[in-house]
């Protein structure tokens, strides 16, 4: 667990570093994109999330309090977290929240821009996972999940292959295990499909970052 | 009832959910609806996607709705993932204008398009309502009696979606199923929680720690095995079975999927159903299975035994 520092906020009441005025602005362009996603400055800060989250007793920050840190605009410290690769997105924080906030939605956006601004926790490899599976569906059309684990370990984690034989072993005796990917006929057709659709993906045009100013709290959120 | 569906298996449905696709032909087979497997179907994109690039990932999943499209029918997806990652594009598309002209774009590229008028189901709603309880009774041919399962629902088939129109913190859906058939489900108060799949790889510690405390619930009050409805979910949990626990064991139990007890029920032989890919043989733990599959046994009124 880190400790917080109470200085990586906004430097003074109303006003943010640059760095911060930055990722504040790429995560409002993505939760704009979320259906709801401004309901983000309706939280009453009651914890629910927090108490509903099976993996929050492994983050360093909780759920509650990241809604929280956005509003003290501490993105930054958002990105830097374990707790957005923690995320297993089981919904449950969604799925209770009062406020009705898409706090696993929200999470996402954040992992978007962390990958984006290529901020990851050290020796935290999580967005490895992502990016392999990525890789996956964009050479066969599938996921391949023999090949994914191989490729995810040996980039991050060797020794987990070891600590993993015997499951592997496991299902590979019970017919569980496919040898070979599948290869869709359409593979160039998805492509030509994830090509066009990366188009939309890419970061906007510096431009309408600077069209917004920098405030915190409910008011970065227009109200 | 010769309704036809969509099967878009996805694919954990072609490797370790083996089981779970056996089970899912043999049992609509057995009652009589056609399950025609989705063309050249691809990846759902699954929540892997979703954190990465959004527009790719409602674009790959679209595909699938496009090439569904071609007939029309219903798309069946058994796995939890892809029933969420479907249904999250159909309804997001819906929802959002831009965000569907971008897709649409996309699917243009690849020469497709899709006008979202297929609808996505999974399988326990599919069962439960097109076919239903009472025609599941009446189709019964060999008893549950000795199943006391604790049926596990897991997350994304309740939340944020719910396939069954029922309570998203306490469904009954599978624990009424399985009594009118004869068994016995527990309670078994953990059934939304999350098993941890999305971290099995990447956080190994955190995952097997909540798949444990699932195993070690249901195993505490007393069932025999535990049913699930995704394959992700099975795994988890049937992977304890081979993973040493603090103490080493205990931590043993039969992970089935809820279409295996209902082909059994329904007359499928445990091969029929893949009982043969489960870590744990049911048998081990729950012994009168062989009754079940015992083509001689008498022939249960379901239901009626209840109370
Ligand atoms: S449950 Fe909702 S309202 Fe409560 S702290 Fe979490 S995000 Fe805020
Ligand atoms: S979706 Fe993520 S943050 Fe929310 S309860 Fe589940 S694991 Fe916790």
């Amino acid at each position: 667990m880190k400790t917080l520092d109470p200085l990586a906020g906004p430097i003074a009441p109303g006003v943010l570093s640059k760095k911060e005025h930055e990722l504040r602005t790429a995560f409002l362009e993505e939760i704009e994109r979320i259906p709801g996603g401004g309901r983000l400055n309706q939280c009453i800060q009651c914890g629910t999330c927090t108490a509903s989250c099976p993996v929050s007793h492994a983050m360093d920050i909780t759920p509650r309090q990241v809604i929280g840190m956005f509003r003290a605009g501490a993105i930054e410290e958002l990105l830097e977290s374990r707790t957005i690769w923690l995320c297993a997105s089981c919904y449950h924080c969604t799925l209770r929240c009062p406020a009705q906030i898409q706090i696993t939605d929200l999470f996402y956006a954040l992992k978007r821009i962390a990958i984006e601004e290529g901020i990851f926790p050290k020796r935290f490899p999580v967005h490895v996972m992502s990016e392999t599976f990525t890789n996956n569906v964009k050479r066969y059309g599938r996921n391949y999940e023999v090949g994914l684990l191989l490729t995810y370990f040996l980039k991050t984690k060797p020794i987990g292959l070891f600590r993993q034989r015997n499951a592997g072993i496991a299902l590979l005796r019970h017919g569980r295990i496919k040898l070979r990917p599948d290869k869709i006929k359409g593979i160039e057709q998805l492509r030509k499909i994830i090509a066009k659709a990366e188009t939309f993906d890419l970061p906007q045009e510096k431009v309408t970052k600077e069209k917004v100013t920098a405030a915190v709290g409910y008011e970065s959120i227009g109200r | 009832m010769d309704k036809r569906y969509t099967y878009y298996p996805g694919c954990s449905l072609h490797a370790t959910g083996i089981a779970y696709d056996k089970s899912m032909r043999a049992v609509f087979d057995k009652l009589g609806s056609e399950l025609a497997e989705l063309e050249d179907w691809n990846c759902c994109g699954a929540t892997a996607y979703m954190s990465v690039q959004k527009t790719v990932a409602f674009a790959v999943s679209a595909r699938n709705l496009a090439l569904a499209e071609r007939t029309g029918d219903d798309v069946v997806a058994p796995c939890s993932a892809c029933y969420y990652a479907l249904k999250h594009t159909r309804e997001g598309m819906g929802e959002d204008p831009e965000l569907r002209a971008q897709v649409d774009e996309a699917l243009a590229a690849g020469g497709l398009a899709t006008d979202l008028t297929v609808a996505v189901r999974h399988p326990l709603e599919v069962l439960l309502t097109d076919i239903g309880i009472p025609q599941l009774i009446e189709a019964q041919t060999h008893s549950l009696e000795e199943f006391r399962p604790a049926c596990y629902y897991g997350c994304q088939i309740v939340r944020p979606f719910g396939a069954v129109d029922e309570d998203p913190e306490l469904p009954m859906s599978m624990e009424n199923l399985f009594t009118a058939l004869g068994a016995r489900p527990v309670d078994y108060p953990p059934k939304v929680r999350c098993c941890g799949g999305m971290l099995v790889a990447t956080m190994p510690e955190v995952a097997t720690d909540l798949s444990m405390d699932l195993v070690d619930w249901a195993i505490a009050n007393e069932a025999n095995c535990i049913v699930t409805v995704c394959p992700l979910c099975q795994s988890n949990l049937d992977l304890i079975n081979v993973t040493k626990g603090s103490n080493g064991k205990s931590h043993q139990i039969p992970v089935l999927y809820f279409t295996q007890l209902i082909g059994l029920a329904i007359g499928c032989t445990p091969e029929e159903v893949g009982m043969q890919h489960a870590l744990i043989p049911p048998d081990a733990k729950a012994p009168r299975l062989r009754s079940a599959q015992d083509r001689g046994a008498p022939l249960t009124i379901a239901g009626t035994r209840e109370g």
